[in-house]
């Protein structure tokens, strides 16, 4: 009986050995992968502040003036007057849906017939 | 095993010899208690020692402990997630929707150490093509005059770190420098200020503020527990341009020398916009002038919105009619002498041109068709002594508190002495000299129903308290007077359709060095109010020099060149800040009410 138990406790000694030496490369290695994305992050966290500082740089309120005036044409952009302030009297009442078709329709109409507008 | 204290065989020994058996008792007692005590003092000293011997260990570990923090390096704790905290030495500026108008760059610095360079002749001939500026001699001369380091540049663009890379010597090193950067280039320069490089090392650079509000900011910007945090301003960046455009287009207009805008939420405070022109490049801060002949207006850093002391000219009436009132000595419909020109002592008040408005003026007409003498009688009224307390009220009296460095050293120039011609003058914007920036906080003082409000460049969150200085009653006349000055005053270009603009103009001639005024050289200023049935924006137009050539001959009162650039300012900006046009309701769709 004791000799068992001394043997389960040799047994265990080592158990726990070998579990404390890989936990310490365990360790060791995840400590190496923080300080490898640390250094990732901060080289990630000055990429994003010199994308913001472009960011801010390209849309300079000057830049965006010249790019709509240089592109008035296609765009037609103006600044914002008060003339552009609608009024909810001015908005048109919604198109009612057109009545569904449950009758044979004729396709060689010569006008098309629009009911329900 | 115990002894017993009278042994019976002694004790009969001791009868048979006639000794007294008591004594073997005594004896043995005392050998009993002896006994005792020594065992106790052995088991005290084992416990003393044991104790002596924790304390020993207690202490001596804690001193090893110390020993081996104060003997090793101090290492970063290696398994802790990174904060935010530590991104950048400086914190960023924003606009009040978090629009960046400074933030930092990493970049290098570069610098030399001719001791190792291999060959410094060429060295300098390469940097001096890299770098226009840099004199390939005097920068051989250093590298080879015996000095072991030398500092070549500050910040490197990627491009000429390159170039320099491509040298190749071994004595070309670089450092790491964050850089301040401000993206929207001259856009707000005055507030922002600019900021430089303080103390220098090879490894890093701290940055610090020259001037604006990153000087007058610079320890909450360099506090690293909130450098992640950036710092919101009231400033609106698209408000601000479009404010800096229409100015300056005013500005080469009118032929100004310079020209300041304001604009100021009424309720909070806030300045929504501040444009001083002309201006300059915060990147590239230009060098203050060194004549001294020079005028500080002459430089592009002076900020007149703040730093600009002038005479305000008329838009002051307002104030005497609004104490006037408040004091209940008249009523906007009051018949005033309006009589020109008035004589007082020596003096001779005039009018505009020498016109005559009088023989009586109602207070309103007064103030819309800007009636000097109307203002005397009204400022006369109120005397010295009340006209002083009501001014320092409204902050006449001090410098703006505005979150500027700039701010604090604009002090309004206030006569030492204040006898009557003082208080005349003094009604009409003469003889005492204020900020832009002053006059919008009082004229947000008016509109916001009569309080007098601090005015910030950080957003605030929600209305701020201040003093009352006039009820809302006088508050709100004084308002539909400053309206009047524009539907029938001398600010009839001013009206805005839908805004409601109130306002009233100033024209100051400039003082002359050497005393008097300049007969052709005048500020012209137009304080506003926004929409009148409901002031929300105060906005402050100041010129400086401007000159109307449109017709055969120049105009320079303000109601031809301050007002018309407020106007255009007013229709730009209103509609960005999401104020309805007040218009008259389309009556043609609309469906009214019928009965048959």
């Amino acid at each position: 009986m004791r000799a068992v138990l001394y043997v389960l406790s040799f047994l265990a000694v080592i158990a726990l050995g070998f579990w404390a030496y890989r936990e310490n490369y365990a360790t060791q290695a995840a400590l190496k992968e923080v300080e490898a994305l640390q250094r990732q992050i901060v080289g990630l966290r000055e990429a994003l502040s010199v994308h913001r500082a472009e960011w801010a740089y390209l849309n300079r309120p000057d830049r965006l003036r010249d790019l709509a005036t240089a592109n008035f044409d296609r765009l037609g952009l103006l600044p914002m007057e008060p003339g552009q302030f609608g009024n909810a009297a001015q908005v048109a009442y919604p198109r009612q849906g057109l009545p569904e078709i449950d009758f044979p329709v004729d396709i060689q109409a010569d006008q098309p017939v629009e009911e329900g507008l | 095993m115990r002894t017993p204290l009278r042994p019976l065989a002694r004790i009969l020994q001791a009868r048979e010899d006639g000794l007294n058996p008591d004594q073997i008792e005594k004896e043995n007692l005392r050998l009993r208690h002896e006994a005792m005590r020594d065992k106790a003092r052995g088991r005290a000293e084992v416990r003393l020692l044991i104790l002596c011997i924790a304390f020993v260990g207690a202490f001596g570990a804690i001193g090893a402990r110390m020993g081996l923090m104060a003997a090793t390096q101090p290492v970063e704790p290696r398994a802790s997630a990174p904060g935010a905290e530590i991104i950048a030495q400086r914190a960023d500026i924003t606009d009040r929707n978090g629009r960046i108008l400074a933030t930092n760059m990493t970049t290098h610095a570069l610098y030399a150490h001719p001791k190792v360079m291999v060959d410094p002749k060429s060295v300098a001939t390469k940097l001096a093509a890299i770098f226009p500026d840099l004199d390939a001699k005097a920068l051989e001369r250093r590298f080879t005059d015996g000095r072991s380091f030398v500092w070549i540049r500050r910040v490197l663009s990627p491009e000429q770190m390159q170039l320099v890379h491509e040298i190749g010597d071994p004595g070309l090193l670089f450092g790491p420098r964050e850089m301040r950067l401000y993206p929207n280039g001259t856009l707000a320069a005055h507030v922002l200020g600019g900021s430089s490089f303080g103390a220098e090392g090879v490894h890093s650079a701290e940055v610090i503020g020259t001037a604006g509000i990153e000087k007058a900011l610079d320890a909450r910007l360099r506090d690293p527990a909130q450098a992640g945090t950036p710092l919101t301003l009231s400033i609106d960046l698209s408000l601000q341009a479009t404010v800096e455009e229409v100015l300056g287009a005013g500005m080469t207009m009118l032929n100004a020398k310079g020209a300041a805008a304001i604009l100021m939420d009424v309720r909070t405070g806030e300045i929504l916009a501040l444009a001083s022109l002309p201006t300059f490049d915060p990147n590239d801060r230009p060098n203050p002038l060194v004549d001294p002949k020079a005028e500080p207006g002459d430089s592009p850093l002076f900020n007149r919105a703040v730093q600009g002391v002038y005479e305000l000219g008329s838009t002051f009436k307002i104030f005497a009619t609004a104490q006037a009132m408040e004091l209940g000595l008249v009523t906007p419909e009051t018949m005033v002498d309006a009589n020109a020109p008035m004589t007082w002592g020596k003096h001779k008040i005039k009018e505009f041109e020498n016109k005559n408005y009088g023989p009586l003026l109602s207070v309103t007409d007064v103030i819309a068709k800007s009636s000097n003498v109307g203002t005397a009688h009204i400022a006369l009224m109120i005397g010295p002594l009340r006209q002083q307390a009501f001014l320092k009220a409204l902050g006449f009296f001090e410098p703006t508190p505005v979150e500027l460095v700039e701010a604090p050293g604009a002090r309004p120039l206030i006569p030492k002495r204040w006898p009557e011609i003082v208080t005349i003058t003094t009604s009409y914007g003469h003889g005492m000299s204020a900020s832009p920036m002053h006059l919008a906080a009082a004229y947000a003082a008016i509109a916001n129903g009569g309080v007098m409000i601090k005015p910030t460049l950080l957003k605030r969150e929600g209305p701020t308290t201040g003093v009352r200085v006039m009820s809302e009653k006088t508050a709100m006349d004084s308002v539909a007077m400053l309206r009047r000055v524009v539907t029938e005053g001398t600010a009839s270009l001013g009206e805005v359709p839908g805004y409601e603009v109130a306002g009233k103009t100033g024209t100051a001639d400039k003082p002359r060095k050497s005393g008097g005024y300049y007969d052709d050289k005048v500020i012209n200023t137009f304080a506003s109010v926004f929409p009148a049935s409901n002031p929300q924006y105060v906005l402050i137009v100041t010129l400086d020099e401007p000159m109307d050539t449109t017709l055969s001959e120049p105009r320079r009162t303000a109601g031809w060149t301050a007002v018309p650039v407020a106007s255009e300012i007013i229709r730009r900006v209103a509609p960005l800040m999401g104020l309805r046009p007040k218009l008259e309701p389309p009556a043609t769709d609309a469906v009214t009410a019928a009965s048959n």
